[in-house]
């Protein structure tokens, strides 16, 4: 099970809160996932927050709070320190989007805003792309876990650069890493298991699901089947076909 | 005084943001931001309200 800033996690599958059809589904589909994490933000008090914090109360996973939403350091900077006080933790899932259709993060300010917060304290969770100048100078910034995009929020569009992927897995070898953003499909979240990703986040492939428990369970075993198989020591692909059936011994019937 | 509470301009007579948050009916579980800066829960009633301040008020909501 991931490891993050000290604090073993019950599940891989870490998983958002947003745009579940109702309350009690948000509830079922947390119930069928079994995650470990659950995401929230901050949004202005309109009247929904006290009951909404009484329901994550209650869905049996550690709260990381996120800094969604925010395009600046500072911005980013105060939610956090809000988000601190209000959660009671000093995790934060640190995003600093840059772009406003691809929601990728501004890996600048980002880096910037995660030296800020780890030297006051903060244990960041940065979401990132996988460039691995980027996470080095993450790391660099007192990071202990990256969290590199699969795709951009919200696409479902799964693992779009298996390469990049694999290389942060292979250069981090002992960093905790989360694939978080662009998870469509089951096949996706396991996929970046068997590379040997620590976790998954996700948030939209279960709560726009036509049935968001049921997606939730297959979530969670498509991502302990992903960590099945990494541990398992998968076989080496290769071009040619090869008989899995003995050759030899065949009896001679032409 | 004329402020901007959560993006909407408001009159209010508080003196403090601890005052205002009384006054505007808001739950416990909050937290603060006056002119861009984070004001922890234990400042807010040496938090004196300005004349034109932007306040803020959030609250745990959905996120992914």
């Amino acid at each position: 099970m991931p490891v993050f800033y000290g604090v073993q996690v019950d599940s891989a599958l870490m998983l958002g809160t947003a745009q579940y059809p109702s309350p009690a589904i948000l509830a079922d589909a947390f119930r069928a996932s079994k995650a470990g994490i659950a995401t929230v933000s901050l949004r202005r008090e309109q009247g929904g927050g006290q009951d909404f914090w009484s329901l994550v109360q209650g869905l049996g996973a550690r709260i990381l709070p996120n800094t969604a939403g925010c395009h600046t350091v500072k911005e980013a900077v105060t939610t956090a320190h809000m988000a601190r006080e209000l959660f009671d933790t000093n995790w934060i899932k640190l995003e600093v989007i840059g772009h406003t259709d691809t929601l990728q993060p501004d890996v600048f300010a980002l880096v910037e805003a995660a030296r800020i917060l780890t030297d006051d304290g903060f244990q960041v969770c940065p979401y990132c792309t996988e460039d691995l100048t980027v996470c080095g100078r993450l790391l660099d910034a007192g990071c202990q876990v990256l969290m590199p995009w699969g795709a951009p929020i919200g696409s479902g569009l799964g693992i779009n650069n298996a390469y990049g992927l694999r290389s942060l897995r292979a250069h981090f070898a002992d960093v905790p890493l989360v694939v978080d953003a662009g998870i469509g499909l089951p096949s996706h979240a396991a996929a970046a298991m068997e590379m040997g990703f620590d976790a998954v986040l996700l948030n939209t492939a279960v709560a726009k699901a036509g049935d968001p428990a049921g997606m939730a369970r297959a979530m969670a075993l498509a991502v302990q089947a992903g960590r099945a198989a990494y541990l398992a020591d998968p076989m080496e692909p290769r071009d040619m076909a090869a008989p899995s059936t003995p050759v030899i011994g065949k009896a001679f019937l032409s | 005084m004329n402020i901007t509470l959560n993006g909407e301009a408001r009159q209010t007579e508080a003196a403090t943001l601890s005052d205002l948050l009384a006054e505007q009916g808001f739950g416990s579980k909050v937290a603060t931001a006056r002119n861009g800066d984070f004001v922890p829960a234990g400042l807010r009633t040496a938090t004196p309200i300005h004349d034109g301040d932007r306040i803020e008020v959030v609250a745990p909501m959905q996120g992914g």
